[in-house]
């Protein structure tokens, strides 16, 4: 490796070589404000980040062109609603995001290779663990924000349905009971669905494999137990159709909602799953929500530095 | 300049028989060393185990035995704290290049704490310091390698640690670049009052900005000396003068001028050109000007005078033979 010859060196000029930056170093005797600040930093500006605030014009535009894509049709329920005076909404709340699933998986697979894949990519990552925040606070200030960033996309056309459905003057107590289900329902949807999304897209730095893994894993999915699902209708054998609804993020979802939060079934035959397979449902979700944070901690207790 | 570590001496990094095992390396062996204030080179070749230092000093990653301490807290346990009093250059790519300089280094500024205001204020200042204006504001992608540099500096710098790491930051830079760093990385201790810790492959380019140098190799401390006394091994002083009438043989007559008032010389016989060039060793800062009055004096004209950097494999074996030699005196 040496090669052993003196390096001529010029008589060494003392001093700056440097531009001089004429202005005093101010030192910072402010406060600082740890873990918990950074990470909720961390937090509300990859919550913006999956709207495209604080990034490129370019990054904004298929974010919000898929939230007002979420809202459309419940703005448009209720012009109908309050037209014609129906007298219940033309779609249940807990329905709303089953109906719009497409739309929803497109998001996911668009922002969570976008908050995560990037610090990967660039390697980014290095630079938040030099700093007070550990591991879990970085794990859990992503996930927290794809999942609040569900939540907004999902829970926003419940709310302008709701707060349609008050203005057509339909049942108070009936609305309000419904439009809280229906936001259970979407706040599992939201951790599910952000956990999916993160697991898969942290296991690639390249953006594009992330979103083509995340699209992959939410549409195959929904399609092949879907497809399975009236297979299994039609050959007469119903009692399997809850059981297969548990392989697809959507189709959980909808079986738990049907099971405990008096939505109906989209299942082939309206067969959701009772209260004894809706539990399995829940224990399911809550189990593979877990299962996602806990695959993220091994994930970035692995990139270190 | 120069610092001398004395025992009064503030340690702001001190390891004590600090090895890290990987399933097929050591990168670090038994590593004791202890670090002032001031400017402090790491030193070693690829591999050395510079890097694998630092992350154990930043509490990242766990030591396979031995200890460490930064600023008197234990990696061990204290990671959060050294991190929240510590700056950290990594030697690789860092940077998103969708986003402006001042973006980044303001999230980054958040990430250590500093509230919102502050952390604009102080990323303004920051990037100030390092060199950057106007182009601040346009994404880092379209930044030159320099220019990548001094925003990785900043984003070090700008919660005001009390000390830095940098790992290789003049890395891929060319001489005036390096130059720039270097002077840079001076004034961080000089001008910012932080402490530095700065590795290099290159012993010559630590030399100059250091007041301290380790060297490692292999993953053992090879050496841990004040720069000075490395300059005094290391460097050796190359004249080369005309003649004049009056002094046929200007080369002797230096000689016997320098001879007279103390300073040893030694031609460089064999060589190409032999006799006509004197080297002298352990120049000082005096020396340079004792040369150019001798030569002054005897009305000759210096036509060269420089500087001969050995390179670090130099520094090994000198360094070996200085153990050799001081075998029986004790450590
Ligand atoms: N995570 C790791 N797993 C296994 N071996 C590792 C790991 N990190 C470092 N090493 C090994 O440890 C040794 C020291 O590596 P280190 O990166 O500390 O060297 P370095 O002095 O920083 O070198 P360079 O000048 O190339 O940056 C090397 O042999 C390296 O291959
Ligand atoms: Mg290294």
């Amino acid at each position: 490796m040496a090669v052993e010859q003196p390096t001529p060196a010029p008589v060494p000029v003392q001093g700056d070589q440097t531009r001089i930056h004429n202005i005093g170093y101010r030192s910072y005797d402010g406060p600082r404000l740890g873990r918990a600040y950074a990470t909720r930093s961390l937090y509300s500006q990859s919550l913006r980040g999956a709207y495209g605030l604080g990034r490129s014009a370019k990054s904004k535009v298929l974010p919000m062109l898929l939230f007002v894509v979420m809202c459309v049709p419940a703005a448009i329920m209720i012009a109908v609603t309050v037209a014609t005076k129906l007298k219940d909404l033309p779609v249940d709340y807990t329905r709303y995001a089953i109906f719009l699933q497409a739309v929803i998986s497109l998001y996911i697979a668009s922002q969570a290779p976008q908050a995560v894949s990037r610090d990967l990519r660039f390697k980014t990552v290095p630079l938040y663990f030099s700093r007070p925040i550990e591991t879990a606070d970085y794990v859990r200030a992503k996930y927290a924000a794809l999942a609040s960033a569900l939540f907004v996309l999902t829970a926003t056309p419940l709310l302008v349905l709701y707060v349609g459905a008050l203005l057509a003057k339909l049942d108070f107590a009936d609305q309000t009971t419904a439009f809280a289900q229906g936001l259970v329902s979407v706040t599992l949807l939201s951790l599910l669905f952000a956990g999916i999304g993160l697991v898969i897209a942290s296991m690639t730095p390249r953006r594009g494999f992330g979103i083509a893994a995340v699209i992959a894993v939410m549409t195959i999915s929904y399609g092949a137990v879907s497809t399975l699902q009236a297979i299994a209708y039609t050959q007469d054998a119903t009692g399997s159709v809850p059981w297969i609804g548990l392989f697809s993020p959507v189709t959980l979802i909808d079986g738990l909602q049907t099971a405990f939060l008096g939505a109906s079934s989209s299942f082939p035959g309206g067969v959701g799953p009772g209260h004894g397979e809706g539990a399995v449902y829940v224990l399911v979700v809550l189990g593979l929500i877990a299962a996602c944070y806990g695959l993220l901690m091994r994930r970035y207790r692995k990139v270190g530095l | 300049m120069a610092r001398v570590t004395t025992v009064d001496d503030v340690t702001v990094i001190a390891t004590e028989s600090l090895s890290k095992r990987f399933p097929r390396v050591t990168a670090l062996d038994r590593l004791s060393v202890a670090v002032g204030p001031g400017v402090t080179g790491l030193v070693g070749a690829n591999g050395a185990g510079k890097s694998t230092l630092i992350k154990i000093l930043l509490g990242l990653s766990p030591a396979s035995e031995g200890r460490a301490e930064v600023l008197g807290l234990d990696v061990a346990t204290k990671g959060p704290a050294i991190r929240e009093r510590v700056g950290y250059m990594p030697e690789h790519d860092c940077l998103p290049p969708d986003v402006s300089a001042t973006e980044f280094v303001v999230h980054m500024a958040r990430m250590s704490g500093l509230p919102p205001t502050a952390a604009r204020e102080r990323t303004a200042d920051t990037l100030r310091h390092v060199g950057l204006y106007e182009e601040r504001y346009r994404p880092i992608g379209g930044y030159s390698t320099g220019m990548k540099q001094r925003v990785k500096l900043a984003q070090a710098l700008v919660h005001d640690p009390q000390l830095v790491f940098l790992d290789e930051p003049t890395n891929g830079l060319d001489p005036v670049g390096r130059d720039e760093m270097l002077g840079l990385i001076r004034r961080i201790h000089t001008d910012f009052g932080i402490s530095v810790l700065v590795t290099s492959h290159l012993l010559g380019e630590l030399e100059r900005t250091c007041d301290h140098v380790i060297v490692v190799d292999g993953g053992k401390l090879l050496r841990s000396s004040s720069t000075t006394d490395f300059t005094q091994i290391t460097t050796t002083l190359a004249i080369e003068v005309t003649d004049t009438d009056d002094h046929p043989d200007g080369t002797r007559a230096v000689r016997d001028a320098l001879h007279a008032r103390g300073v040893d010389t030694h031609d460089n016989s064999g060589l190409p050109g032999a006799g006509h060039i004197l080297l002298l060793t352990a120049p000082g800062e005096e020396t340079y000007d004792l040369v150019r009055d001798v030569v002054a004096e005897l009305g000759l004209g210096l036509v060269r005078m420089e500087q001969r950097r050995h390179h670090i494999a130099e520094v090994f074996r000198d360094s070996d033979e200085q153990r050799k030699e001081a075998v029986g005196h004790g450590g």
